[in-house]
């Protein structure tokens, strides 16, 4: 082999494994990503039932219901609109009424989002910022006087 | 009372002024060829670490003492605190975190001075400049942004606490394994840079530059792994790796500082490679300062972070601009003049090290479009959205599968040019124990998912691969047991090195594949007296006990645990409040079980007096872990070679030899 075939075999492999991470990224991105979306976002775009999203807002006080197997059903509202969800599994720690939520699932034909994880990503003074920028935009958003910037890394709860 | 804060601060400035010094005069002096200007770097390199030292040292008093005058005292410890947590808190936020940062940099420098008195003169001078470009960068983004110092007027009684979930053992070792890993890449930045600038480069640099990213790349390995154990038992919910922005800023690094490890061996063995490699250098330390910067500033959870503190954001978007484009167009233009090295074919080790950095780029480059990706888009659009495991899993694995199934082969190809036939014919006694691998797997597990006993295999051959080399290189299986332990022992410990670093990674598939496709979960609600059983082993919740510790009251549910009917001990998974700051934690149980694990934790407590509980049984978990820790023994045995410390380039062979017989 000379040296420019070399240099092109060598080029051709980076080039070849550089296409198949491209279009894996690619068809990724596709296919599973979600979409975050307040309830108004919901009501508003006209979501279709099946589509996989992110819903957040607060959870509506005294909404929550629980039934046994650790079935709940609770409202996520945005201050304007609010929408069932129903779950079942354990919630997180910091799952309380009036606090904010984030749950990812999807919306069946009737109206009730069914959820598979609810995340509370935010300890007493952190809002899902998702839920923040839904609430302000709703003009529901109260200023607490804490500051919310820097969410501790291993504050993470899923 | 004395005012150690202000004490602190004053040193920190102090710091700020000697970096100052040290990036200018010795790079002047390189260039002026001044010996004696030179020799300014590595004395006040050692005083700015002294300083550091100095003004992390109050911060740490401060935190001990709970002085809540100062804010950042005030705003993350409180004085009920166990002493531990004190001093461990003064990283649990971004100030301290900055801070510690700093003080690991100034250490790096200072060893530097120490250790590298073997360096060229001019090197040294460049190196340390450089380093300290990034520590006056450094040191102004916390005076001007982030002081941790700063006085509270009047001063509160009691302090808001640290965030519960972090009054954890992790805490004290996670960060700073982490912020070495990180911090250490920027030695090998400053080299390439040195490099740059020098416009020379040699073997010689890539045996410098070695151990410097090995020591890295040995603590970014195991702050990984600490970190992802600390989210596995703190968490509550048995995940281990969740694909969050904040793990993937310590992966990429962690992906890039692999590929640099491996490309300097070429660099070093062949004279190849050389302006890859410098591009790998600045490569990993600018996915360190990403790393570092976007998870604590806070950006990356949010694009907002900057419009709510714009100082601190636009500083960080300028030092990310001025290391990483400066690295970068600095390598643009200095690059050309470097000279190409030896020649090789595209079958040979060469050829499967760089098979290695490209697979290792690649899945390094998927990871970072799905986390940055999202910000992106919304700085772009507006619209929000979550980039989560299936992404990662689509997009990552498969392009670390094929480089796993690739890692036997490296080592055992010859430099130059290679048989890939005879190699492969090499390890068929790998294969053939891999393939008995799946059979058996396949044949325990019966229907479950093909994928697993394939996956199973796959790590068998990682491991048994591995193996093979050592096998072959002291002739184990064909001489007497007396000769190959003796060969074994002539064997130099960078081979040793290869050999446990590339276990580990079989080790880790291991307890990957266990944990993710042979566990079980179970979740149900319980009351004190009923059973619940997962596998073999059957949970009798005994009773809930309240109890009090230093600064929390917990409740606690007892679970006696038995295996086909007899004892094997007890669990007890708790649920945590901690009134100064109305918040809680909820404590799983662990239980090991040679290298799985029952993992058990609470959720609600109903009002009808049951509880909630999640279940696991995580067969192979520990391995995950483990292979971590045998990968940092490879690493530490490679650290050890003794071509790393002593004496002259030793080039593999002399030049006329290199050319290869087309």
């Amino acid at each position: 082999m000379t040296r420019r075939q070399r240099r092109l075999a060598l080029i051709g492999s980076a080039l070849s494994v550089l296409a198949v991470a491209v279009a894996l990224v690619l068809g990724a991105l596709k296919d599973s990503i979600v979409f975050f979306n307040s309830p108004t976002d919901v009501a508003e775009k006209h979501i279709a039932a099946g589509t996989r999203i992110r819903l957040g807002g607060l959870v509506k006080e005294g909404s929550v219901e629980r039934s046994d197997n650790l079935r709940v059903r609770f409202d996520v509202t945005d201050g304007k609109n609010s929408i069932r969800v129903a779950y079942q599994g354990l919630l997180p720690d910091l799952f309380r009424e009036g606090q904010g939520v984030v749950t990812e699932g999807t919306l069946d034909g009737g109206g009730l989002f069914k959820a598979d994880s609810v995340l509370a990503k935010h300890d007493e003074k952190y809002m899902p910022k998702e839920v923040a920028d839904a609430l302000k935009k709703s003009g529901h958003w109260k200023v607490d006087g804490d500051k919310s910037a820097g969410a501790d890394p291993q504050g993470r709860t899923q | 009372m004395i005012a150690i804060a202000e004490l602190g601060h004053y040193a920190l400035v102090l710091a700020l002024a000697l970096a100052l010094v040290q990036s200018c005069v010795p790079i002047y002096g390189a260039r002026r060829n001044d010996p004696v200007l030179m020799s300014v770097a590595a004395p006040v390199a050692l005083a700015q670490f002294g300083f550091v030292a100095f003004a992390f040292g109050a911060l740490v008093i401060c935190y001990v003492t709970s002085d809540f005058s100062v804010i950042n005292v005030f705003e993350n410890s409180h004085s009920a605190k166990p002493l531990i947590y004190k001093i461990t808190g003064v990283w649990g936020n971004h100030e301290g975190s900055m801070m510690l940062w700093v003080l690991i940099l100034s250490i790096f420098g200072a060893l530097v001075a120490i250790f590298g008195t073997n360096l060229p003169a001019r090197l040294k001078a460049n190196v340390l400049a450089v380093q300290s470009w990034v520590a006056f960068t450094f040191y102004l983004f916390i005076l001007t942004t982030s002081n941790p110092f700063f006085r509270l007027e009047p001063a509160p009684i009691e302090g808001r606490d640290l965030n519960p979930i972090l009054q954890d053992p992790g805490l004290a070792i996670h960060p700073p394994l982490l912020y070495v890993g990180y911090v250490g890449l920027s030695i090998s930045f400053s080299f390439a840079v040195a490099a740059l600038i020098e416009g020379r480069i040699d073997a010689a640099w890539a045996r410098w530059v070695r151990p410097w990213t090995l020591l890295a790349w040995m603590f970014l390995t195991g702050g990984i792994a600490m970190g992802s154990y600390w989210a596995y038992y703190t968490l509550g919910w048995g995940g281990w790796w969740f694909w969050d922005p904040v793990e993937n800023a310590s992966l990429m690094p962690w992906m890039a500082a692999t590929a640099l490890l491996h490309s300097a061996v070429v660099m070093e063995k062949r004279n190849a490679l050389k302006v890859w490699t410098i591009l790998l250098a600045i490569l990993a330390f600018s996915l360190s300062l990403v790393g570092t910067f976007l998870v604590r500033s806070g950006v990356l959870t949010s694009v907002h972070a900057f419009a709510s503190d714009p100082t601190r954001g636009l500083f960080i978007l300028m030092i990310l601009v001025l290391f990483i484009g400066g690295g970068l167009t600095l390598f643009a233009i200095r690059a050309p003049l470097l000279k190409q090295g030896g020649l090789f074919a595209p079958i040979s080790r060469e050829g499967a090290l760089v098979l290695n950095n490209l697979f290792l780029l690649s899945a390094c480059a998927s990871v970072f479009v799905g986390t940055l990706y999202p910000l992106a888009l919304e700085a772009l659009t507006g619209e929000k959205i979550s980039v989560g495991a299936p992404f990662f899993n689509t997009t990552f694995w498969p392009l670390f599968i094929p480089l796993l199934f690739a890692v036997p082969f490296g080592p055992l190809l010859p430099w130059k040019r290679a048989d890939l036939l005879g190699v492969a014919q090499r390890l068929l006694g790998a294969a053939a124990l891999a393939v008995i691998g799946i059979a058996v797997t396949f044949a325990a597990e019966g229907g479950g998912p093909i994928l697993v006993p394939f996956a199973f295999g796959l790590a068998i051959f990682v491991i048994t691969g591995a193996l093979t080399d050592i096998v072959e290189r002291t002739g184990l299986l064909r001489v007497p047991l007396g000769t190959a332990f003796a060969r074994a022992r002539g064997l130099p410990r960078s081979a040793w090195g290869t050999v446990f670093a590339h276990i580990g990674l079989g080790v880790t598939l291991l307890g990957i594949v266990g944990e993710t496709q042979l566990g079980t979960e179970r979740i149900a609600e319980m009351k004190p007296g009923q059973s619940i059983s997962i596998r073999r082993y059957d949970l009798h919740f005994d009773d809930l006990v309240d109890r009090q510790g230093p600064n929390y009251s917990e409740t606690a549910a007892r679970f006696t645990v038995r295996r086909g009917g007899e004892l094997v001990g007890t669990m007890e998974p708790s649920k945590r409040t901690f009134p100064s700051r109305g918040t809680g934690t909820t404590e799983s149980a662990l239980m090991t079980r040679g290298v799985g694990q029952l993992y058990l934790s609470l959720g609600d407590l109903n009002p009808d007096g049951s509880i909630a509980v999640r279940l696991y049984h995580k067969p192979l978990v520990l391995l995950i872990w483990l292979g971590a820790v045998v990968m940092v023994i490879g690493g530490g045995l490679s650290l050890s070679d003794r071509r790393l410390r002593v004496g002259a380039p030793k080039p593999a062979r002399s030049k006329a030899v290199m050319q290869p017989a087309e």
